[in-house]
């Protein structure tokens, strides 16, 4: 099948790139002043442990010895222990990943329930008094840090009015649904002014493409021309830029993690930096690399399966 | 071509345009793309308009079918079978649109829907103006097909438009425009994008269909060579309004106006061998700003003091024609004698 | 002579007039005096304690309400417009010329540099901007200058990337093959014949960039890996009420209406610039 060979030469594509992402991630904490040994241990380690770590990553051998060491422990999920927590650093990244992703999945669904129609809606009325409004809205969204955002709404839907808990991460999925709530709408309404501003250009562009035109030409109901033919491309478009705008949507749930108190691994990464663990802000890191070349991996694989132009190479 | 042509005159009329007007704004100002234009269509015939790009005559096509309205003001009366399409609800101009008046358009490569089957493509306007059932919606797709010349059009209904060559996207949009048996074709300038030898084919088919059903034909082009192989008569449009119509013979044997003079100058089929092309001087004027008085004037090399005042009316009877200082009869059109 | 060329044409310059750019200029020139002379604006003392008014909600005398310790939160907000309008220019300025140099560079030669160029750009986009900007700040420690640090190493890839793309463009018109043939150096033709006429869209991006950098230089302050705590900064000030948020709500949300405030601002002028620059108009 031609799908699966694109898969693979898609993938073949990343290798180069990802081999560039560990020699960042590698260098980091080469970066570090002093014995990187000592970086990565506890301020109480003793000599001995000291030895061990000096061992795993290769520090006796020369720098390219010890990158290969590097790229062989990360292929093998050993990324050693975190200092904060006392634990294997994967252990602990993935006891904290169910959270980050359940709340990067509910913005998103979040951001296409406001960025969408409203796309939709302004570029239907381009230039009038609908499309100005929703536009100086998105504008001032895209003005508002996410923190902030997460703020206001903190204060006065969970603070004040009680409707939502502070913080926390509950036990069920509904409990995960309620209170979740609020940090998703904090960084949906952030992601969804990125989406917005570059959707409507793009609903823009095909309700004037010509084949629209064919398409009222025959006669066809104005319900089917916007389903049929203007909505499946616009949805082309959509999924590029959520695919694109996946970075900003990571970045949004860091932030929002630590104003609402979600243990999820944007939390847990700013722990880290405040107990200098560095072995857990390299793993996640990388985490965070590896999840987002995912993410572009699908978007690829879901544009060749709504394009039949991309299907055949 | 020799090919001769039956007199349409006495036909009855299947489609009559009076004075319409297309306006669109453009920031503060209105450009006015069509211009008080009034010509008819007689049943089984086929009319070119001709004229350079930006004269309006794409809108004219596109105003007659309502498409031109959601983007700007269409005034004047489009009148089909006893009805005004210009005012004409959205609803009702639907049942027309695509059954009784089709049209296909410029770029076949743009104006297929690039996601979809070119069966479903074709399949969508026979369930919305047809009782067909799927079945028959199917064996019709493929007698459209096979009918504008698509080879093993059975197979072909799931693919898509990328998968065919340019003519052959063309062909399959005339097969789409075909569907419901339309008694009008506007056809919009539907052999530019395409190789020479490809345009002759396309021609050529839209000719024999229109033939074959008795369907009357709008070709819109900007090539007076190909108006005059294909068309019954001409209408001549010059910044957004008609500056000439007639017979194509007549208007080819003895062209009145000065600018159907020149781009009559200007095709090279002409002319003998290794002569200098002649190409009118000047360009185009732009919608927006037009001049008081005959849009051509600033072009031409006959223009008298009247023609920078007042617009010229397009007078005539069969052979009409809007100049105040139009070409004498016996002067000989084409550089020859 | 190179202004000549950046400037567009007379009918594009009526974008100026739009009231969202004039907008914009207004907030961003108003952001500017408030950065330069706080103390002309801002009504009290900004770290003066008042114990007869502490954590009084917004009221005439208190547009922004009190703190805990009885300090006026307007002043503070006012005295840290300075720090957040350096934060527009610091953290972009090094990224802008570090990008557009090697942009240029990698986009006029190609070849073997341009290769990895490319992969190291897509190894950088790979992660989000933010987690590798705080990755940096973890190795290089928390505060203003090491944020600035941060955000300039990720940051110029992106300008980076916008540049060689514009010099590839103009490549391929005539004129610069003509230098080559009139044998000008590589220099010559870099900086002074490609390098103006690609520059606009970098200079509009640059505009939205400020904007973002004023985000970013905030919520790193809030998250406290920017600017440190006895400096008013606004995401440092959003941090310190965020303990008072159930009792003295003002005092975390009040200073965010001059980070929205001033990030509107850029943005606006930014749209106006892109409009103008647009070569079709």
């Amino acid at each position: 099948m031609s799908s699966i060979s694109y898969f693979i030469s898609r993938l073949l594509q990343i290798i180069p790139t990802f081999l560039i992402v560990m020699v960042i991630i590698f260098m980091l904490v080469r970066a570090l002043p002093g014995d990187p040994a000592i970086a990565m241990a506890d301020a109480k380690a003793t000599a001995e442990q000291l030895e061990q770590i000096r061992q795993r990553l290769g520090l006796n051998e020369p720098i390219w010895v010890q990158f290969g060491l590097f790229v062989k422990n990360t292929l093998t999920g050993n990324l050693g222990d975190s200092i904060l927590l006392k634990a294997p650093v994967t252990e602990v990244i993935f006891e904290r990943l169910p959270a980050s992703g359940f709340l990067a999945l509910y913005s998103v669904l979040f951001s296409l329930l406001i960025a969408g129609p409203l796309a939709f809606v302004a570029a239907l009325n381009r230039n009038g008094w609908i499309d100005i409004t929703i536009r100086s809205a998105f504008q001032i969204g895209l003005s508002t840090p996410v923190f902030y955002i997460g703020l206001i709404l903190l204060t006065f839907l969970a603070a004040k009015m009680r409707w939502f808990p502070v913080g926390g991460y509950g036990a069920t999925f509904w409990e995960h649904m309620h209170h979740l709530l609020l940090p998703a709408l904090t960084v949906a309404l952030y992601t969804s002014a990125i989406i917005m501003r570059n959707l409507r250009s793009s609903v823009i562009e095909v309700v004037d493409a010509e084949y629209v035109q064919f398409a009222r030409a025959k006669g066809l109901p104005e319900h089917i021309i916007l389903g049929r033919h203007v909505l499946r491309n616009a949805l082309i478009s959509t999924v590029t830029l959520l695919g694109l705008s996946i970075g900003n949507l990571m970045s949004g749930t860091l932030v929002t993690e630590t104003v609402f108190a979600v243990p999820g691994v944007g939390r847990l990464m700013l722990d880290a930096i405040f107990a200098r663990d560095y072995p857990l802000i390299q793993g996640l890191t990388l985490t965070f690399a590896v999840l987002v070349s995912i993410i572009f991996l699908l978007t690829d694989m879901i544009q060749a399966m709504l394009d039949p132009r991309l299907r055949v190479s | 071509m020799t090919e001769t042509k039956t007199d349409f005159g006495t036909c009855p009329r299947l489609l009559e345009v009076s004075n319409l007007s297309t306006s669109f704004s453009a920031g503060t100002k209105q450009l006015r793309a069509v211009d008080d234009v009034s010509f008819h269509v007689n049943e089984g015939e086929v009319l070119g308009i001709v004229g350079e790009s930006g004269s309006g005559k794409s809108i004219t096509l596109r105003s007659i079918i309502g498409l031109s309205r959601r983007y700007g003001q269409v005034s004047g009366e489009v009148n089909w079978q006893g009805n005004n399409l210009v005012t004409m609800p959205e609803r009702d101009l639907r049942k027309i649109r695509g059954k009784d008046i089709a049209m296909i358009f410029q770029e076949p490569m743009s104006s297929l829907n690039p996601l979809l089957t070119v069966g479903l493509q074709i399949g969508e306007n026979l369930t919305e103006h047809t009782d067909l059932d799927k079945r028959g919606r199917k064996n019709r797709a493929i007698e459209l097909l096979e009918m504008v010349g698509i080879p093993d059009a059975v197979n072909r209904l799931n693919d898509y438009p990328h998968q065919f060559s340019g003519g052959m996207r063309q062909r399959v949009m005339i097969a789409i425009a075909l569907a419901s048996n339309p008694k009008l074709l506007l056809a919009d300038e539907p052999t530019t994008a395409l190789d020479v030898t490809i345009q002759k084919q396309i021609l050529k088919l839209i000719l024999d269909l229109s033939k074959d059903l008795g369907m009357a034909v709008i070709l819109v082009t900007h090539d007076l060579g190909v108006a005059a192989q294909t068309c019954d008569r001409l209408a001549v449009m010059y910044g957004g309004k008609l500056v000439e119509t007639g017979n194509t013979r007549e208007v080819l044997r003895a062209p009145q106006h000065r600018y159907t003079m020149g781009l009559l100058k200007s095709v090279p089929e002409n002319i003998e061998p290794r002569t200098q092309l002649y190409s009118l001087p000047g360009t185009p004027p732009s919608l927006l700003n037009l001049p008081l008085g005959c849009a051509f004037a600033p072009r031409c090399a006959h223009a008298v003091d009247e023609c920078s005042r007042a617009k010229p009316p397009l007078v005539g009877d069969a052979h009409q024609v809007a100049c105040f200082n139009p070409v004498n009869q016996g002067q000989t059109p084409i550089g020859a004698a | 002579m190179m202004l000549k060329r950046l400037l567009p044409h007379k009918t594009q310059m009526l974008v100026l007039l739009r009231p969202g750019f004039l907008v914009g200029l207004a907030i961003l020139l108003g952001s500017l005096a408030l950065a330069i002379f706080p103390a002309a604006f801002a009504p009290f003392e900004p770290n003066a304690f008042n114990y007869s008014a502490l954590k009084q909600p917004p009221s005439f005398e208190h547009w922004f309400g009190t703190d805990n310790l009885g300090r006026d939160t307007l002043s503070r907000v006012i005295w840290a417009y300075s720090v957040n309008m350096q934060m527009a220019f610091v953290a972009t300025i090094f990224a802008l010329v570090i990008g557009v140099t090697v942009g240029a560079l990698v986009g006029y030669y190609g070849g073997i540099a341009d290769a990895i160029f490319g992969r190291c750009v897509d190894a950088i986009i790979t992660f989000p901007f933010l987690v590798l900007v705080i990755a940096v700040v973890a190795v290089l420690g928390p505060g203003l200058t090491n944020m600035y640090i941060a955000i300039t190493l990720v940051g110029w890839v992106y300008y980076a990337r916008l540049m060689r793309a514009e010099i590839m463009g103009q490549m391929a018109n005539d004129y610069a093959a003509a230098g080559k043939v009139m044998g000008y150096s590589d220099r010559r033709i870099i900086f002074r014949h490609l390098l103006p006429n690609a520059i606009t869209p970098v200079i509009v991006y640059w505009m939205t960039d400020m904007a973002l950098a004023i985000l970013l230089g905030s919520s790193l302050g809030y998250l406290g890996l920017g600017a440190q705590p006895p400096q008013a900064e606004w995401g440092v000030l959003i941090a310190e009420g965020r303990n008072f948020i159930t009792t003295a709500w003002w005092l975390s949300l009040m200073p965010g209406i001059a980070i929205v405030l001033t990030g509107l601002g850029f943005s606006l002028v930014g749209d106006g610039l892109a409009d103008l620059m647009r070569p079709r108009g």
